[in-house]
């Protein structure tokens, strides 16, 4: 029985004095994509910034490939092989295209150097035809598009997406999850934060529950699919 | 107010080129010195009160540099680096204290370093002034201009910031390293996920700010009468280009700093009692059209 790749154990988040994850366990094994599902203020995005070492754990474990990562700063956790692409597209707005994913670039953990410019404009047609433009003046999707392209450049082992739909039209949400099955396609791991169900059962091959800190449910994605309890208990609007 | 003498001045060649030249020196100086406090506010946040004391401090390096040594070249680099070195020190140690904390305790922070640095001085060199003298690389006969006549060393002066204000400008805007610090000055915090160290990068920036301070100190030396306390006027004068020609920009810098060079120049002869107001009254017009600078970046968000 080895550990899971990305193993996150009975960790424990408080901002300030209040306790905001209580003993979260998350498992992603290599070339899942695995969906962490909770309505809004469930702890999704605390659960990433903890992993990514922007909100560090009080208690508990953070390894990746049996490497302990809580604690670390956060820029050592990067170079670890932890991908963070925050909520909310934080792009850096007075930056061209290119130059946004010029500052991201860096080999991966084994010295992997799999993602460059070349191939994110391969994999990221829209962004090849925007390379000049300043990204603050990009559309929402436009902006998704290029976080996850800008922590790519990187050369993540796992890649963490904080609500990539959030606030896009139905139709950028699709290319957005079209995006996703491609990278899945690739064999990139994904963790995918989402309150979006339905969005995640078309791209997600395995599904976590979270709600009010606490992990409620972890299964297949087809599992969930056919749970109506769980969905309705934690994931109904 | 002496009009009449500025007109004179003006319509003979000699006197205009002799003035134009010290306008001239004395903005690159200030060029230098600004330039430095911009960078600093611009990517850490924080108005370095104690830049003064970095260009105090590369001016008296380079001058015991030159006693040891009599070499302006290692008197130059050893102003500037060591001033760089300092810097770094200063931010580790002190400044990396208050980051994100009341403009106050920075100011306060700030105010004991020029103290200290002042006190410094007094012991190690004494309290007294000092003239390191002009190079012998640079005791040529003075370069004619258009019938005027200027010193080699204030060509090589104003040539040499120039050429530095110009690399400065390119490593900001084209190189990857540039790129990454203009990132940290909107977003540490995504910086630092994407797998930079921004603790390092604070740390380098500060001492590549301090260092422009202490490149103007140790270019000033041959021209200046050295002092504990010789910071702060320059210190104030930069405030003052930093706020016109906006915070964060090297160009804005460049503009600001020739502007007060040509007021300090030519008001000298024609309106000498006004120099000080003229200067505080362009800031305030700045101030009041636009805040940020002339090319200030609008506060974002
Ligand atoms: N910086 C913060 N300080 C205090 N509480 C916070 C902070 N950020 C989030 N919270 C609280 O933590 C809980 C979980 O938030 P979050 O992880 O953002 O949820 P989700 O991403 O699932 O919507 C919420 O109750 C929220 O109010
Ligand atoms: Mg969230």
């Amino acid at each position: 029985m080895t550990d899971p790749f990305l193993h996150v154990e009975a960790a424990d988040v408080y901002y300030g004095a209040s306790q905001i994850l209580f003993g979260v366990d998350l498992a992603v094994e290599q070339g899942q994509t695995m969906a962490l599902l909770g309505r809004n203020g469930a702890g999704k995005s605390t659960t990433f910034k903890m992993i990514a070492g922007l909100a560090p754990p009080r208690r508990g474990k953070v390894a990746l490939a049996g490497q302990g990562l809580a604690g670390r700063p956060s820029y050592r956790i990067a170079r670890a092989g932890i991908g963070y692409v925050p909520e909310n597209r934080q792009v850096f707005p007075d930056h061209t295209v290119d130059d946004n994913l010029i500052v991201a670039a860096k080999k991966g953990p084994r010295g992997d150097h799999h993602w460059n410019r070349e191939r994110i404009y391969e994999v990221f047609p829209i962004l090849a035809s925007m390379k000049d433009r300043l990204a603050g003046r990009l559309s929402g999707g436009e902006q998704q598009m290029l976080t996850i392209a800008r922590t790519l450049m990187g050369n993540p082992a796992v890649l963490l997406l904080d609500e990539p739909s959030e606030g896009l039209a139905p139709i950028i949400v699709q290319a957005i999850g079209e995006l996703i099955k491609t990278l899945r396609g690739m064999g990139v791991t994904i963790l995918l934060a989402e309150q979006n169900m339905h969005f995640c059962l078309g791209i997600a091959t395995h599904a976590t529950v979270i709600d009010k800190g606490q992990i409620v449910y972890r299964a297949t994605i087809d599992e969930l699919r056919h749970n109506e309890n769980i969905k309705q208990r934690y994931l109904a609007v | 107010m002496n009009l009449e003498a500025l007109a004179s001045c003006l319509s003979s060649s000699a006197c205009a080129v002799t003035q134009i030249s010290t306008a001239l020196i004395i903005g690159m100086l200030l060029f230098m010195v600004a330039s430095g406090l911009s960078l600093i506010f611009g990517v850490l946040g924080v108005i370095n009160f104690a830049h003064g004391a970095f260009y105090m401090a590369g001016a008296y390096i380079a001058f015991f540099t030159y006693q040891a040594t009599s070499s302006f070249l290692l008197a130059f680099l050893a102003g500037a680096l060591g001033a760089g070195l300092i810097g770094v020190i200063f931010e580790r140690f002190i400044i990396s204290k208050v980051y994100g904390k009341d403009i106050l305790m920075q100011l306060l922070v700030c105010y004991a370093i020029i103290l200290i640095f002042d006190d410094l001085v007094k012991i190690i060199a004494g309290p007294e002034y000092k003239m390191m003298g002009m190079p012998d690389v640079f005791a040529l006969p003075p370069l004619e201009f258009a019938g005027g006549f200027v010193p080699a060393y204030y060509v090589f002066m104003i040539v040499a910031s120039l050429l530095i204000g110009a690399m400065l400008w390119l490593a900001i805007e084209k190189t990857r390293i540039g790129k990454i610090i203009r990132a940290l000055a909107i977003n540490p915090q995504m910086v630092g996920a994407l797998g930079i160290n921004t603790t390092l990068l604070y740390a380098a920036v500060f001492g590549v700010g301090s260092m422009l301070a202490g490149i103007a100190g140790s270019l000033a030396a041959p021209t200046r009468t050295l002092t504990p306390g010789m910071g702060l006027s320059i210190l104030i004068e930069s405030f003052i280009v930093t706020v016109i020609g906006g915070m964060g920009s090297i160009v804005g810098a460049l503009i600001a700093a020739l502007l007060i060079g040509f007021t300090r120049a030519f008001g000298a002869i024609g309106f000498p009692l006004f120099v000080d107001g003229i200067m505080f009254g362009m800031m305030a017009v700045v101030l009041i059209v636009k805040p940020s600078g002339l090319l200030g970046r609008e506060i974002a968000r």
